[in-house]
């Protein structure tokens, strides 16, 4: 069976199932939309934060991102894993046991004010549909690629699918679909990664292969790193950015991911709040089932590319190079005339002109072709890839929903909604939601691509400060809140649109402050965010006495009598 | 029982976990990834530089343990503050 049918058959077995989850766990109450009544077992919800979490971007382009930078690809790594270790110990526990529905809401009790609530709730909806654009797109290639058909099509679908789910079950509907997920995105990530494991260093767990030794008995790392070096590049296993930008990288993301609202309101949904901290456990480990096999999967791919491609005539290119040359994911020019593929760092010892185009995305899209795995394998990462953009848009969906009905109409504007309509709502924000993430989809503003990576700067220096000191500190009070909120993600944002939007000429590191990129700068916002918060809070009236006994009893598990 | 000096009590003690587990946390990953892994690259094992490792494989493996300890800590913190959930 060909490579399409096998696609059509695995892909369309997965939606049939998605659908079927959907139908089974219909919402029936706002409890059930919003935070799936509270029933999830910590397990499961540990398997739905790592779908939730793992978008398109960890599925399809980390990868390929970190086998073309090498040890730098560690900031995502890091960065995209470390998150949970504050989330777990800082954030998740109290938050469960505040056992409210949103991240808004929390603010807005903690910081006994309006606007404080109206200010996060803008922050998660920017945060959010940044993001969210950027799934859609990822379900369009994905169709575009395998199944045939052309993007907008692509994103039609896959709006349809996401659209049944969450807007009829909510979360309840999400959280067993991502469990379904998150099972078809991990297989499909690993069986690849465990065929070209054995095949290259003959060791069936990527993760030791990766240390282990290629068939010509040197190590596959100090392989590489020669390789590079040979072809002009640098060494795998060294760095080229500097130590501080690297540091502030890993720290935006790491904060961010903990301050993602879509991640957090997850840990609403379990029982107790001693399976919040066991449900973040959980959900680090099943995630880093796959950050641990992504540079295991990078290191691979790069040696076996520039193994099969590199100094080899285009006349016997292998037939996966000739089928992706299609896609224009990866190219070739004949500069020096000689029918041979080079391919070149900049400034290759032999001096040589790079003459091939490689897309990072097709390190793992193309990885089990280069690998001569069967055609089900093929047809499976694009359903793995399908299951990571949806199930990550779903969980968005739901965040930019619930901020609408339940933080912006219940609780300020139509305050007296019954529980009935407010469900309503819930599901035509949901509708709209998904309708504006597929039209961004289709039509992808110039900007999202870029924007999607600072939406963790931006929640780094806008929640995670003030929901820290919330929770660690009975002083802080809603000036220094609101103060500390705006001017972080004002900086952050506007050190981002300086050198991405007006003057993208200057982004180098000769005019960084301190040699931080944008990427890194939501940690120095973090910063600030902190230091305006604690001075404003100093100068202006302490909270009330109420206050005090909030989080006093956010601290413990079991519920304080007054 | 969960008297006001039980609570802080237990409070005291959930901040001195948090203060060793992040401390942890902290050293492997800018420690060993970051600031030291130039310096540990030199030390080699199987096929890995010990900073290449610690940058692409090690902090993520302990991290997962940090958060399993913890689980275990707070768990035994509230039985014995009588703190738990029914």
């Amino acid at each position: 069976m060909g490579i399409l049918m096998w696609t059509w058959i695995i892909v369309g077995l997965t939606f049939a199932l998605y659908i079927g989850i959907a139908i089974w766990s219909r919402a029936s109450s706002t409890g059930e939309f919003y935070v799936a009544s509270k029933q999830v077992h910590p397990i499961a919800n540990g398997m739905a934060t790592g779908a939730d979490w793992m978008s398109a971007a960890s599925f399809i382009s980390m990868a390929g991102l970190i086998s073309f930078i090498g040890r730098d690809g560690a900031v995502y790594l890091m960065g995209w894993t470390g998150g949970y270790v504050l989330l777990a110990l800082l954030l998740a526990p109290y938050l469960r046991k505040f056992g409210k529905y949103t991240v808004p809401e929390f603010v807005g009790e903690r910081y006994y004010s309006d606007v404080a609530r109206i200010v996060a709730v803008i922050c998660a909806i920017f945060v959010s549909f940044t993001y969210v654009a950027g799934q859609m797109r990822g379900v369009g290639i994905v169709f575009s690629r395998f199944l045939e058909v052309d993007i907008t099509s692509g994103v039609i679908i896959g709006v349809g699918i996401v659209f049944f789910y969450a807007v009829l079950g909510g979360m309840k509907g999400i959280t067993y679909t991502q469990v379904a997920q998150y099972c078809v995105l991990i297989v499909a990530y690993l069986i690849p990664a465990i065929f070209i494991s054995i095949l290259m260093t003959g060791n069936p767990i990527p993760q030791l292969g990766f240390g282990g030794t290629l068939s010509d008995g040197s190590y596959l790392l100090s392989k590489l790193d020669g390789l590079n070096e040979a072809l002009g590049f640098a060494a795998y296993t060294g760095g080229t950015k500097s130590t501080i930008d690297v540091f502030f990288i890993t720290a935006a993301l790491m904060v961010g991911t903990a301050g993602l609202p879509h991640v957090i309101i997850r840990f609403f949904t379990v029982p107790k709040v001693a399976d919040a901290r066991k449900s973040a456990g959980w959900a680090l480990l099943f995630i880093a089932i796959l950050y641990t096999t992504a540079p295991a999967v990078a290191a691979f791919a790069r040696t076996n590319m520039i193994q099969t491609l590199n100094d080899k005539p285009y006349a016997s290119a292998p037939s996966w190079f000739k089928n992706w040359e299609e896609t224009k994911l990866i190219s070739w020019t004949d500069k020096n005339n000689d029918g041979i593929m080079q391919y070149r760092g900049a400034n290759a010892p032999d001096g040589l002109e790079n003459e091939l185009k490689v897309d990072r995305d097709i390190m793992v899209l193309a990885n089990p072709e280069i690998a001569q795995l069967p055609n089900w394998v093929v047809a499976l990462v694009a359903a793995g890839g399908l299951a990571a953009a949806l199930s990550t848009a779903a969980g968005l969906l739901l965040v930019i929903s619930t901020s609408v009905s339940h933080d912006l109409l219940k609780s300020i504007f139509m305050k007296e909604l019954s529980e009935k309509q407010e469900l309503v709502w819930a599901r035509v924000a949901a509708g709209f939601a998904v309708a504006i993430a597929g039209y961004f989809g289709i039509n992808p503003p110039g900007f999202v691509a870029q924007v999607v990576a600072f939406a963790f700067g931006l929640a780094a220096s806008s929640f995670f400060p003030i929901i820290i000191l919330g929770i660690f500190s009975k002083k802080v009070n809603k000036e220094g809140a609101i103060a500390g909120m705006l001017s972080g993600i004002v900086f952050t944002a506007a050190y981002i649109i300086y050198f991405k939007f007006v003057n993208p000429g200057a982004n180098n590191a000769a005019n960084w402050w301190f040699g931080i990129s944008p990427e890194g700068i939501g940690t120095l916002g973090m910063l600030l965010n902190f230091i305006v918060t604690l001075v404003v809070t100093k100068f202006t009236p302490a909270p009330p006495e109420k206050i005090q006994h909030l989080v006093e009893n956010v601290r413990v598990p079991k519920e304080l009598s007054a | 029982m969960a008297t006001k000096e039980n609570l802080e009590a237990y409070w005291k003690t959930n901040l001195k976990y948090l203060a060793i587990l992040l401390s942890i946390w902290f050293v492997v990953s800018y420690g060993f990834g970051i600031l030291l892994v130039d310096a540990l690259d030199n030390i080699h094992f199987f096929g890995f530089k010990l900073g290449f490792w610690f940058a692409q494989q090690g902090s993520e493996i302990i991290f997962v343990i940090l958060i399993f300890v913890y689980v275990s800590w707070m768990n035994k913190l509230d039985a014995k503050y009588g703190v738990a959930e029914e």
